[in-house]
Parts: C-alpha cells; structure tokens; sequence
C-alpha cells in the first residue's frame, strides 16, 4: 500500500461553515464511499476559510494564502491505496470536485533508507 | 491549544531529493527550534515532487498540480501553538526560506460543538 | 429654552465629549473581559446610549471613562453568564489571569489601548484592514464614514472590517503588546498605519477636495495618544512632529479657486506657527535620544521648510544629508526621488537629472505621477522645453487629483508657450 495526500481545492474563501447543503450531505457518505474504494484514511485535516491565512516569504508577513488563486486550499487528508487508480477514484468522488473546486492528489515522500 | 497547519512552498517542482544540503542540515533542528519557541508538532508530510500530481475537477482528471504556479506545496504539517503570534515565529523560521520557499498559516478548523 | 433643555444638551454633549475622548479607552478595556472584539463594541456602544439617560438623572459622573468602561464591561459580562457556549468558539485571545472582573477602585482601570492598537495593526493582517479596524476600533468612527474616506462603497467596508475581525479570533491574533525584540517592527507598522490615515485625509487620492478634516483630526489624536502612552519612543514624537509640520501649511496648499500650490508659491505667513513651534521641538526631542528613524527624520526634513523665510532661503545642504540619512534608514525610491529634488537645489538641476534617469531605470515608480513631474520640472529648469512637455504630459497622465492635474496642465502650457 503507498500513502497519498489529498489537497481538497474550493472556491475562495472556502468557509467551512459555510457550505451547500448538498455538499455537507455528501460529505455525511464520503468516508464509507472511500471505504467502498478498498483505501483507507489515515489522518484528515480541514482549515478555516482562507481569510484567515496568512503568509511568510523570507521576513515578510502577508495576509491571505501564498497564492492568491479562485480556488484555496479548504483540508488536507491522507489516506492509504493500493496504487493511484484507487486513489484517483477517492479524489473524484469528493465532494469539491462537484463544487466549483478539485482536488489534488500527491504521493507522500518517505526519505530512503541511510 | 488551537492548531495551524503549515504549508511549505518551493520553487516548483518541489523535489524532496533536491533540495540544498543547508535546508537539509536545518531541517535536523527545526523541530527543536519548534518545542523552544512554544509550539508542538502534531503531523507531518513530506511529498513527493509536483510532477507526480494528479488533479480532479469534475470528471476531468489532469496530470500536474490543481493550481499552475512557480512554487508549489512540497510538504505540510500541523503544529499546536498558543496564538498566532507563536505560529508566526515557526514559519518564519522554517529552513525552506534557504532554498527561496515561503510558508503559509492556516488555522485548523473544529465544527462547533453542536 | 427651559433649564431641562439646557441640561439635556449638557448631557448630549458630555456623552459626545466622552465619545471623542474615551472610546478607545472604553473599548479597549472591555474587549479584555469580552473576549471578543465584536461583543465588546456592542457593549461599549450599549453604554454610550445608557449613559445619556444615566447622566441626565444622576448627574454626569466625574469620571466618564470610568463610569463608561464599567458599565460595558458589566454588559459584556452578562451576555458572557448568557451565552457561554457560544463565546467558547470566538475567544479573543487574553491571558486569563489578566481579566480582572471586578475593579474595587476605577481609578485603577488598567489601559489596554496600547493592546487594542496593536492588535488592530497586526502585521498578519493586510494594510487596509488595519487602517479600517483603527479607525473603527480605536476611533470609534462608523463603517460609512471610514468608507466614505476610502472612497469605497458601505457593505464593501464593512465586509472588511468583519473579515478582519474574524481572522483575529480564528487564527487567534493575540491581545497584547509586543515584547521588546519585537516592538520596533510592530511600532513602524502602527505608525505606518497612523500616517496612511494622515495623508488619506490630507490629500484625497481623487476627487475635488483636499483636505478630509475628520480624517485628519484623527491622525493627530491618535498620535497624540500614542505619545502619551509610549512616552519614551522617537519615532512617535517623530511622527507627531511630522504630521504637525506637514499640517501647518495645510490651508496654504492650494489657492483662493483650490488649486494646487508648491511649496515654493506658498505663502509662508499664513502658516500655522504654534503648530510649527510643536513640531519643531518634538524634532529636537527625538534627535537628543540619538535614535531617531524614517519619522523623525522625515519631520527634520519638513521642519527646516518650515522655518525657511523663502524657498530658495531653505537650508538645502542641511536637508540633502538628512535624505543621506534617510534613505539609509529607509531604502526607498519615493525617498530617493526626493532628495533628488534636492541634488538639484544645492549642485543644480543637471546632476539631479542623473539621479531621475536612475528612477527610470529602476521601474518601480513607474506608475507614479510625482517622477515625470519632478524631471518635467528639471527639464524645464534646464530649458529644456520639448523635453519637459513630454514630461509633463507623461505625469499629466498618471496623476489622478484634479488639483495636481490642473498644476501640471498649467505648467505644461508655460513650457509650451513661454511668453504666456
């Protein structure tokens, strides 16, 4: 099994506490749909909506994300996968996909042996 | 205490296997420098570089990361930390500023208690 | 008029004076206890209305803030006891042991407007917004009036400010100020702020009229008030002294029709003296410190125009090496832009064009009006006059305050018609 990360992608400002009914019910079914995909999650974390970024690049602190893009990053998740067609198959069925947002999927990096 | 994640930008495309033997050495006592300045390391993930991402919109499903940019996500993690003021003096300190990089904040969400 | 109408006014205007005189403390030393910055001001807007119906039946109490801080707090409290749960999930971030809840004496109502100015001017927040919360919070100046000084629409305001007061108590922006090592950074960013305030109501950046004097006004009083709470700061005298200086030829900036004038068409009688006086030994008091910064230096800058008898009486050696100065402590092209102005005073208008054609190369004032105007001026020192009407029309074309527009279309014609 290989590790993916799963940025979650929304449009801006991507306010948690704000999101379509539909979205939050298909959030409800997610986690047995991925089940359904034969991956399993390992940790999952959703952030505040992007208004309350902020950056740093070198000694300078910006307010909002480090690229100001229509879609923000709205949570990150891990999960473990048989290889990436499974894992494709997790990104495409998340909700953001269907929302005006996306997602993105990255293996994760584990440092070779010494 | 709340928690941040941290997301770590580099110049695209953010090969763990590239980066410069400074921010490699930093690296060994950034978290260190974490416990000092007050926060605490909750998860991390290094990822693999951009060139192995897969993004989802919709059904469209596209090789390379969901948003095009000079500098991509190369790595997350989430800390514990007081304040922002705290949250703050860890990214700024993150080594990836060697290597031209920045970071950027992102208070964790938690759905209120219903 | 009946005796009850004159106390009614009296009252009226002890609760405005309060207003313009206390807010900042009030609000400051209830978002302590609140917690959260929007339930402080309803708190302290609460306890203003009270006050009016409170002061006319007992008597306007000899301290207001205290009688005011108070009673919001008082208010913040109950709506705590009611809606715990609910507060739970916006705190503002103060150090628990510090939220005194109940004061025995009100002389010792401690002043947390140091905090809220901080706060309110957190790096981690953009520019504007901490411009917006300042004026809001610390001024206590409403949504519409801050937007109508923005030239930006109401609801565009206020979606402002409540972002900015949501990022404070989502990403927790704590409630403090600063500690020494990072007190200079924090310090330029408020004063920075206070300046952008000063210049914003100084010179409109479009539009008939110069000078927004509320705008202002509130500048000054901030300054002041910073002053008074951060005594031991150069940089805050500087700044005061500037603003000062800067204000004391405010009614000479333009003439009778409102247009425009330079400093050196300026009628130096009509300047404002006492706030010349002011300034001019803030200057001094900051530079006995020997640590003085870009305000400061700025208002060095500005006091000696302020003293000159003429234009050309002006000590421009003394203000070239202060630019030398300034531009170390605060490596600019704005500030290089200026001194090339004066280059050109003390070794002429050819050795400042150098300095110009530098600006140009570097690109970064580019869209910036004053550059084309300063070399159009040069230019047509030089007599050079093709040249400098190019000039002219290039910072005609970037300027966007009608009062600079109709200087510089006015120079134009001079260059393009010298004998009219």
């Amino acid at each position: 099994m290989a590790q993916y990360g799963i940025f979650v992608y929304q449009p801006a400002p991507a306010d948690p506490m704000n999101l379509p009914a539909e979205y939050e019910k298909a959030l409800e079914t997610y986690p047995a749909q991925v089940a359904e995909t034969g991956a399993e999650p390992v940790t999952g974390f959703a952030f505040q909506p992007s208004t309350t970024a902020t950056s740093v690049r070198g000694d300078e602190i910006s307010d909002g994300t480090f690229h100001p893009a229509k879609e923000v990053l709205a949570g990150f998740f891990v999960i473990e996968a048989p290889d990436l067609d499974v894992a494709v198959k997790v990104a495409k069925l998340n909700p953001a996909t269907r929302h005006g947002g996306g997602v993105e999927i990255r293996p994760l990096f584990t440092p070779p042996e010494e | 205490m709340p928690q941040y994640a941290v997301l770590v930008y580099q110049a695209a495309p953010g090969d763990p296997m590239q980066i410069s033997p400074e921010y490699e050495a930093a690296l060994e006592r950034y978290p260190a420098q974490v416990e000092e300045l007050g926060g605490r390391g909750v998860a991390g993930y290094a990822l693999q570089p951009s060139t192995t991402a897969t993004s989802v919109r919709g059904d469209l499903v596209t090789d390379g990361p969901f948003i095009e940019a000079k500098e991509v996500v190369a790595g997350f993690f989430v800390i514990e930390a007081p304040d922002l003021d705290v949250a703050l003096k860890i990214a700024k300190l993150n080594p990836v500023h060697l290597d031209g990089g920045g970071v950027e904040v992102r208070p964790l969400f938690t759905p209120p208690a219903e | 008029m009946s005796v009850g109408d004159n106390a009614a006014t009296a009252v009226e205007r002890a609760v405005t004076d309060a207003h313009r005189r206390e807010w900042a403390f009030v609000l400051a030393a209830t978002a302590r206890v609140a917690g959260d910055l929007d339930l402080a001001e309803e708190c302290v807007q609460d306890a203003y209305l009270a006050a009016l119906d409170a002061w006319a039946r007992d008597g306007i109490p000899r301290k207001p803030g205290a009688w005011l801080t108070t009673t919001a707090k008082r208010k913040a409290l109950d709506v705590l006891r009611r809606e715990q749960v609910f507060r739970a999930k916006m705190p503002l971030l103060v150090e628990p042991d510090e939220v005194a809840m109940d004061e025995p004496d009100d002389d010792a109502i401690p002043d947390d407007r140091l905090r809220l100015i901080f706060t309110c001017c957190h790096p981690a927040l953009a520019r504007q917004a901490q411009v917006a919360l300042t004026l809001r919070l610390v001024c206590g100046v409403g949504t519409g009036d801050i937007a109508k000084a923005f030239l930006v629409s109401e609801p565009t305001m206020a979606a402002r400010v409540t972002r900015a007061k949501k990022k404070i108590s989502a990403a927790r922006i704590p409630y403090r100020v600063p500690d020494a090592g990072e007190l200079p950074e924090r310090l330029d960013a408020v004063l920075t702020v206070i300046h952008l305030l000063y210049t914003t109501g100084h010179t409109a950046a479009s539009g008939a009229d110069l000078v927004r004097a509320d705008v202002v006004g509130h500048a000054l009083n901030l300054t002041r008030m910073l002053m008074a709470l951060m005594p031991d700061e150069p940089e805050v005298r500087g700044l005061l002294a500037l603003l000062l200086l800067t204000d004391a030829r405010r009614a000479t900036r333009t003439d009778a029709r409102g247009r425009l004038l330079r400093l050196e068409d300026q009628d130096r009688s009509a300047w404002d003296r006492a706030a010349i006086e002011e300034g001019r030994d803030l200057v001094a008091d900051a530079f006995r410190t020997g640590r003085v910064g870009r305000y400061a230096l700025q208002a060095a800058i500005a006091a000696l125009h302020a003293t000159a008898d003429s234009y050309a009486a002006t000590d421009w050696r003394r203000i070239l090496r202060l630019y030398d100065d300034l531009l170390k402590v605060w490596p600019s092209p704005v500030v290089a832009l200026n001194r090339a102005v004066a280059v050109s005073m003390v070794h002429g208008p050819q050795a400042a064009l150098d300095e110009i054609e530098a600006l140009r190369q570097d690109g970064r004032l580019n869209g910036y009006h004053y550059l084309p105007a300063v070399h159009a001026d040069l230019l047509r020192r030089l007599d050079r006059p093709e040249e400098a009407a190019v000039a002219y029309r290039a910072a005609l074309s970037l300027a966007d305050n009608e009062a600079e527009r109709e200087f510089l279309a006015a120079r134009l014609a001079e260059v393009l018609d010298p004998a009219s």
